[in-house]
């Protein structure tokens, strides 16, 4: 006897990748419009690899480089904001043209309202700090100490970096030891290299 | 449950819709679909992290395709022929599925029988789960299952596609 209705039964449909397609970005609007959504993301190729871009309603709340593994930085989203997470929707549309601006030399900063909820304290007043360092400059890890009222708190400059839930969006690329030398980066040493010398070429 | 959400539709989002084909044909499952998966969006925060989430969204199907099933008895309007609903819509040619056959033969099926094959052969939940989802006994779910492949077998495989497979 044949086992073919079996297994016919638990074999994908031709037409059934392209419909559930369609039926998740129904979904990720219908889940949007009811505010049943806790976060939205999408990836974006750049020069310096892969960025997840994920927002909330309140704006962007992370950028991920491909280094911090996005699933993982997805799991951690799932307990940090909540797990209702979903991708695709066009929150995120305004970002990624901004990054692609970016990323040829014709736009200096980023216009995208930010979700800055998991910064707090000293690290939220270094990133805010962080925003104002102009496009091409840098700053010592000391002098963002001392701008962000903490002249003694030079490591804390040094983890608010290396903790920043938005880089390159939080020019956090921007900091570098007193010596001139690179100090560290979230997304590898090359990578802060490669904006930095992105923004002087400019 | 602390994952995110996209994980649950990219594992079982296929399974549910086929699911969902199994129970009401291929025009009403897109509804029954979305209907779930907004629904379990919304309740997931409050699922324990060690639940068996497929058999959660098949629960959760099984209500949907009841209330889609029960929307359309309350809608239908008496017509002279039964419409042929594995029939493509010309709006979704990707409708005209190549197996339409096997999902008449299921849509033909006693109700028991069809949930039974839905939740045990599609979803593969084990008979003990399909018992609590449709009532009744784990044996009585694993006998409606196994009638209903039966009955597929001689009625599907009498079309023609597989009656030759040995």
């Amino acid at each position: 006897m044949s086992d073919n209705p079996i297994q016919l039964l638990t074999e994908a449909a031709s037409g059934e990748a392209e419909r559930l397609t369609v039926l998740h970005a129904a979904l990720v609007d219908r889940a949007s419009a009811e505010s049943a959504v806790d976060v939205t993301y999408r990836l974006v190729d750049s020069p310096v690899g892969s960025l997840l871009l994920a927002a909330t309603e309140l704006g962007v709340v992370r950028v991920a480089f491909e280094i911090e593994d996005h699933d993982r930085v997805l799991e951690s989203l799932g307990s940090s904001v909540g797990s209702r997470i979903l991708r695709g929707g066009d929150r995120l549309d305004p970002l990624a043209r901004e990054l692609d601006d970016y990323f040829t030399g014709r736009r200096q900063g980023f216009d995208v309202p930010l979700d800055l909820r998991l910064a707090r304290g000293f690290r939220l007043t270094v990133l805010r700090h962080l925003s104002e360092i102009p496009y091409g400059s840098t700053e010592s890890y000391g002098e963002v100490a001392v701008a962000s009222g903490s002249p003694r708190a030079v490591r804390a400059v040094g983890s608010a970096c290396a903790t920043n839930p938005l880089p390159i969006v939080v020019p956090c690329h921007r900091v570098l030891r007193s010596d001139g030398s690179l100090g560290g980066y979230l997304g590898g040493l090359q990578t802060k290299e490669r904006l930095l010398a992105l923004e002087h070429a400019a | 449950m602390k994952r995110p959400f996209e994980q649950a539709v990219t594992e079982h989002g296929a399974v549910v819709l086929r699911v969902c084909r199994a129970v009401l044909g291929p025009i009403e499952a897109d509804d029954a679909w979305s209907e779930t998966f907004l629904s379990a969006l919304r309740a997931w925060p409050d699922l324990p992290d060690d639940a068996n989430v497929r058999a959660w969204l098949v629960t959760i199907a099984h209500r949907k395709a009841v209330d889609v099933a029960r929307a359309g008895a309350r809608h239908a309007v008496p017509v002279a022929a039964v419409p042929d609903t594995t029939a493509p819509r010309v709006d979704q040619p990707e409708e005209a599925l190549p197996d339409g056959d096997l999902w008449t033969a299921v849509a033909a099926l006693p109700e028991k029988q069809r949930l039974c094959v839905a939740y045990h052969h599609v979803a593969g939940l084990p008979h003990p789960e399909v018992a609590r989802i449709v009532g009744g006994t784990p044996a009585a779910a694993r006998r409606a299952a196994a009638d209903g492949i039966a009955r597929l077998r001689s009625t599907y495989a009498t079309d023609g596609r597989v009656s030759t497979h040995v």
